[in-house]
């Protein structure tokens, strides 16, 4: 339930950042598509500018969309009772995002788990190493590419 | 009549027999003590505390206040294997978790026994598929009695340890001719 | 020269006190814990990457298994995720039936927090009282959907069937015992000195640390900070119901626990509110018989009784899922762990642990 125009947020951000930010997505799907390099920034001046003040991170996740991985961001701002969603892409040759544990440390283990199960390497961030699947692991499970014969014998 | 009167006497010698006889029966046991152990073992199973998921929530429902495993003496969860004689694998059981349930059931003291309680434990259950996921206890340690269920009722889990006490009681019944 | 060194204990994956398959290492200075470091994964089953390869109705008994305490809650998540990719509206009975099931779960989870919390400080019988209550809302829900712990009974557009007859009397009779349940777990745990000492000053978490690490729920309620997602923004017809959100003043783990107790009172006040608005109808609307969901994606979160759980799903136009996350409370909870144990005693970890409430199953999906 947001009574933030992400149109408004769009050319605001436009002014001073330029083409870095983009708009995908239509209604309630609506997001805001930020280059990996322009990326922290960004986020101080939504996190802090007195007409966003999203001081919430509610979920960090990222999508295996095959020729590039997604990482979507959804933001939540008590004091104001909006949200919006972000998301940014990397290529899967170069799968490196900057982390965001200083602007919201609650993204700590949210970037481990992505890091485990899809492989994205979040630089800057305090503690990055496997959390759900043990230390010797090799794979990175929830990738597409990822296939294994099911114990019950079909193949995944 | 002297005849008679002999005959009498054994008779009198006789009731004496059965008398004592019936003293003894009353009194005392005869039995083997196999008997005696398998009485013993089977009726203060000692299980281990070691819920994993779900269904280790069923398994604290059962040693709750209305299904009460109290009443058949098993309600002594311990907390470490060195004391415990029966390991209750309720839940999933990952390829990570894998590692240290063995070593748990290495840890407990013979005579030992298993049960896989729920559908995750016996063959994986829903997760079957998973990568991560091991499709039954019984590919790391042997498994006595198998409970169905998603997750089984409180009932369901004292009809499983009770199958298991006569297991105990009767092993020759547990063992199939093939 | 006297060299200390410090001790490393493993709080290992079985352990009583742990809630499941958690694993903490702690390292300790005589009895001081000086770091408490947390290794989860001994649970971890795969369910996103089996989402992709379910059909959207067939995750529905997935999610059962997240939070197995609170399973309507996480149905009912799922559900909201999925009716609002498609569009789909709820009939009025099955709002308040959604409704009546998810506070009863509410108040089933907060007794066996009730009861685990006894019985890791050492009042063993009270599991047995936590226990013995819970077993009352267990009838009700069998009853309806015949099974105890993993209902799958929320399903898209409503709920899968509607209650028997025998369902609002037997609610009405809880209803009437339960504030004298609660009174007597009052009187025997929150009049207790012992407990009063142990959770009292312990484990202190203060209200901007909580909001900038992520945590939610009565966690973070307990803390100071207002956030229900109830009452902030307001899913299915809570905007109907009169009911109070406590707060805690500061932080410890006597808020966090005397604040679940208070949450039980009001969902039975949403649940009493529940039964005298509820009309009759349907329970389910007419969706079509094969979901597909359009393409796009959605993320919809709402207030479980261990903090937000949401749900964010890519669809890409067929029967199955693209990609499912759940976005789960205990698992973001327990980044909180480490700081809060600093310089707590052995003991007072086990409290820590307790009253932030994460389930394995929740952690690990």
């Amino acid at each position: 339930m947001s009574n933030l125009d992400i149109n408004e947020v769009l050319l605001a951000l436009q002014a001073a950042y330029g083409e870095a930010i983009q708009l995908i997505g239509e209604g309630s799907q609506a997001a805001l598509l930020i280059a990996p390099d322009q990326m922290l920034d960004v986020f101080g001046v939504l996190k802090t500018n007195e007409f966003y003040q999203f001081n919430m991170l509610r979920n960090l996740t990222a999508v295996d969309y095959l020729e590039y991985m997604e990482i979507v961001y959804h933001l939540y701002s008590l004091p104001l009772r909006h949200s919006i969603t972000i998301k940014v892409r990397c290529t899967m040759e170069e799968l490196t995002i900057p982390s965001v544990t200083k602007i919201w440390p609650s993204a700590n283990f949210q970037e481990r788990e992505i890091y485990d199960l899809l492989g994205v390497n979040f630089t800057g961030h305090p503690d990055l190493r496997r959390i759900l699947m043990p230390e010797e692991f090799t794979e990175h499970p929830l990738r597409k590419t990822y296939n294994f014969v099911g114990n019950t014998g079909e193949k995944r | 009549m002297e005849e008679g009167s002999i005959r009498m006497e054994i008779n009198i010698l006789q009731t004496q027999e059965e008398q004592e006889n019936e003293l003894l029966q009353k009194n005392i046991i005869l039995t083997s003590f196999d008997t005696v152990l398998k009485w013993a073992r089977s009726n203060s199973l000692w299980p281990l505390s070691s819920g994993l998921a779900c269904c280790a929530i069923e398994m604290m429902s059962a040693a709750a206040a209305r299904f009460d495993l109290s009443r058949f003496g098993y309600e002594v969860f311990r907390a470490s294997p060195r004391q415990a004689d029966l390991l209750i694998v309720a839940g999933t059981l990952t390829w990570a978790m894998a590692g240290p349930l063995k070593r748990l059931y290495e840890q407990m003291p013979e005579p030992k026994y298993v049960i896989a309680m729920g559908s995750c434990a016996n063959s994986g259950g829903p997760f079957a598929d998973s990568y991560s996921v091991v499709p039954g206890v019984d590919k790391i340690i042997p498994v006595d009695v198998y409970i169905p269920g998603c997750p089984p009722r409180p009932e369901a889990l004292i009809h499983g340890m009770l199958e298991l006490k006569r297991k105990i009681k009767h092993p020759e019944a547990a063992r199939r001719k093939i | 020269m006297v060299k200390t060194e410090t001790y490393t204990l493993n709080m290992g994956p079985q352990h009583p006190s742990t809630h499941g398959v958690l694993q903490v290492v702690l390292e300790l200075d005589g009895e001081l814990v000086i770091q408490a470091i947390p290794h989860m994964g001994y649970l971890h089953r795969g369910i996103e990457k089996l989402a992709e390869s379910r059909t959207y109705t067939q995750f529905i008994p997935y999610t059962d298994r997240l939070d197995y305490v609170s399973s309507m809650g996480n149905n009912w998540g799922y559900c909201l995720a999925v009716e609002k990719l498609m569009g789909i509206t709820v009939p009025e009975r099955a709002e308040y039936l959604r409704i009546i099931m998810t506070e009863l779960n509410r108040m089933a989870s907060h007794l066996i927090f009730m009861g685990s919390l006894a019985i890791d400080l050492g009042a063993s019988t009270g599991m047995m009282f936590g226990f013995r209550a819970r077993e009352r809302i267990l009838d009700l829900f069998d009853m309806t959907c015949g099974a105890r712990q993993t209902y799958n009974y929320i399903r898209f557009g409503g709920v899968s069937v509607d209650i028997p007859p025998q369902f609002i009397p037997e609610l009405k009779r809880f209803l009437a015992d339960f504030p004298a349940m609660l009174t007597e777990y009052h009187e025997l745990l929150t009049g207790n000195e012992i407990l009063y000492h142990r959770l009292k000053g312990t484990g202190v978490i203060t209200a901007e640390r909580a909001l900038e690490i992520g945590l939610t729920g009565p966690a973070l309620r307990a803390s100071g900070v207002d956030y229900d997602i109830r009452k902030v923004e307001p899913y299915g017809i809570y905007d109907r119901f009169d009911f109070n959100v406590p707060l805690g003043t500061v932080g410890d783990c006597w808020d966090r626990y005397i604040g679940r107790m208070e949450e039980m009172k009001q969902s039975a006040s949403i649940v009493a509110q529940a039964l005298e608005q509820m009309p009759e109808g349907e329970v389910m609307a007419k969706i079509p018989k094969v979901i597909k969901p359009p393409v796009g994606d959605v993320y919809h979160s709402i207030e479980n009784p261990r903090g937000e759980l949401g749900f964010y799903i890519v669809s890409d136009g067929s029967t199955k899922p693209y990609r499912i996350h759940v976005r789960r409370p205990s698992f973001i909870n327990l980044q909180v762990l480490n700081e809060t144990c600093q310089g707590l005693l052995i003991g007072d970890v086990v409290a820590v642990l307790a009253t932030l409430d994460s389930l394995m199953g929740e952690v690990d999906c």
